[in-house]
């Protein structure tokens, strides 16, 4: 008896007024939800219209707050069309909007009418690791001093802990120019870029700092991310690129403040 | 060295704390990250700040050092967008630690939630919807709101919702509903009035009847905001909870008749959209001191009239 009880229940869960009234809200194609009607007999479609357009509205203004300069790059009204299709597509999981969105660069490449601006996807990648770095941890940065700590004999197997914020974003196009430039209310001027570019995300204070990476240096900093030593990170990006800089490249890693503290090696 | 060394220590760890501003008879504004800077050089603001708490949920940076610059100098009020207290689903103990983590940090003077829900399965649809009135909704939405206050160890004010569309299958009215879930909960409420404006219009009720079945006695917080105008399929005014603009006229007389009955109550004037300067905004937060002042004098002279 119990049991019955327990699934009837159970049932009861599963087709409640949610799950009535959700599958329209996202999908101008399927009929009201049955659950709901206007008051004293009056009909419920433009009322039940005012929740599909909240819904939808909100969370393509969401999209619009995270990605500025993509939709500068796109215009409004072609942001918008897009970014109704991927709300629709892949609405959020998290109450926090402010994680939404980590899909929309890879939806924005295989958006049909972008394909004319294949850097586009990129840009939101620079855009979406932004807001990444403002929200994460508040962490000090590593100091030149806490660096020069380890005996230079012990460097080569030292390894680095990254700062919650630091983020690298690798383009095959002038991506962070392209950012730049559409990032600020100025006037676009000519962008002269037409180089790859890797970028480096970071967050030392209260600012997000946007750098472009030197030859080699995003294979040198995702090496020392992902947890491998000085010596083998900078090995890495000296098979990649024979012009590696390694001084200049362990200078910037310090003054971007991507990472908190080094671990001397054994 | 150590007996003085040790006290000093212990006072420094008690000065993280953040001074109790007392939040009574204050009227407040939702807080802006764009206005921040012109709060903070403005010497002669006296309200209170109310923060959505998801939009501080992230591990840090800038959102949480301006909160932390606010709360330092004025009352805050921490208003939850997305428990999803209204639905039939499960609370989701990730965001309820979550908010309990914000109200440890900030200890804010007030703490609110929404008679409503935003998520299904796992879906977050970020609006406020609608539930059925039921003996069934009200059992769960009393146990989501008793899990919520065991969770952040003090009770929360709960909020009326501003709806479009009815249920059929309601069994009870609005402020029906809410009375059993204060009586149930213990939980304290939070008048939207232009929500009730906005509901008595597009229901076709009158907003000073659903006043008068209100429980007043409860109340803990005011929100005031602006509202926009469209046409049901009938035709007729349908007004949409569109926080966009100033407070209508209607909502103001509501609110002296509020407060004419419950003394100067903590109110909040929201402008989430279509965001003005701050000076706009404050003008509003004045006008909502201005009646809560004359009311508090009101009582004031009553009293000492009672005295004499």
């Amino acid at each position: 008896m119990q049991s019955v009880d327990r699934q009837i229940h159970f049932l009861g869960n599963r087709r409640s007024y949610a799950s009535d009234f959700t599958p329209a809200l996202l999908d101008p194609e399927r009929p009201l939800p049955s659950v709901v009607s206007g008051p004293n007999g009056k009909a419920a479609g433009k009322r039940y219209n005012v929740y599909r357009n909240n819904v939808t509205v909100s969370l393509i203004n969401a999209l619009a707050a995270t990605f500025p300069a993509t939709q500068r790059i796109t215009g409004v009204d072609f942001f918008r069309a897009m970014a109704r299709f991927h709300v629709r597509a892949t609405p959020p999981t998290s109450p926090l909007l402010f994680e939404y969105g980590h899909e929309f660069p890879t939806f924005i490449e295989r958006y049909e009418y972008a394909q004319a601006m294949p850097w586009l996807g990129d840009v939101a990648r620079i855009e979406r690791a932004w807001l990444d770095a403002y929200h994460a941890a508040d962490e000090t940065p590593l100091s030149p001093q806490g660096l020069s700590s380890i005996p230079p004999e012990r460097l080569a197997e030292s390894i680095l802990t990254t700062h919650p914020a630091t983020r690298i974003v690798c383009s095959g196009f002038p991506a962070i120019s392209i950012f730049a430039a559409n990032r600020k209310d100025n006037p676009v001027s000519q962008i002269e870029a037409s180089e790859p570019e890797d970028a480096l995300i970071t967050r030392p204070g209260f600012e997000v700092v946007v750098r472009h990476l030197p030859l080699g240096g995003a294979v040198f900093l995702s090496h020392l991310i992902a947890g491998k030593t000085l010596g083998s990170a900078a090995s890495a990006a000296f098979e990649e690129n024979s012009q590696f800089d390694l001084p200049a490249s362990i200078a910037g890693m310090i003054e971007s403040g991507a990472f908190t503290s080094v671990t001397q090696g054994e | 060295m150590n007996e003085l060394v040790i006290p000093r220590a212990a006072r420094a760890l008690a000065d993280l704390r953040f001074p109790a501003h007392s939040i009574a008879g204050l009227a407040g504004t939702s807080l802006k990250p764009e206005h921040l800077l012109s709060i903070l050089a403005d010497d002669t603001q006296s309200g209170f700040f109310e923060a959505h708490a998801e939009n501080y949920m992230g591990a840090g940076g800038p959102p949480h050092h301006s909160l932390a610059l606010i709360r330092r100098d004025y009352p805050v009020s921490l208003h939850g967008v997305c428990m999803s207290i209204g639905g039939p689903q499960s609370l989701d103990k990730t965001h309820l630690a979550r908010f309990k983590a914000l109200i440890d940090r900030y200890e804010p003077a007030l703490v609110s939630e929404h008679l409503a829900w935003s998520t299904h399965n796992t879906t977050y649809f970020n609006d406020l919807l609608p539930l059925p009135y039921t003996a069934e909704t009200l059992a769960r939405v009393a146990d989501h709101i008793d899990q919520v206050q065991e969770v952040i160890r003090r009770p929360i004010l709960l909020e009326n919702p501003s709806t479009y569309v009815v249920f059929p299958q309601s069994t009870m009215s609005e402020t029906d509903f809410i009375r059993r879930l204060v009586r149930r909960t213990g939980c304290g409420l939070l008048l939207d009035i232009n929500n009730v404006f906005v509901s008595a219009t597009n229901h076709g009720y009158s907003a000073l009847t659903y006043l008068a079945d209100f429980p007043l006695d409860h109340i803990g917080e005011i929100h005031l905001a602006g509202h926009a105008k469209q046409a049901d399929d009938e035709g007729e005014l349908l007004l949409i909870d569109s926080h966009d603009g100033p407070v209508a006229d209607a909502v103001w007389i509501l609110f002296e008749i509020v407060i004419g009955q419950c003394g100067p109550i903590p109110t909040l004037v929201e402008w989430d959209s279509a965001i003005p300067d701050w000076p706009i905004l404050k003008a509003e937060a004045v006008a909502a001191q201005a009646i809560l002042d004359r009311h508090s004098q009101i009582l004031m002279s009553g009293r000492a009239n009672a005295v004499r």
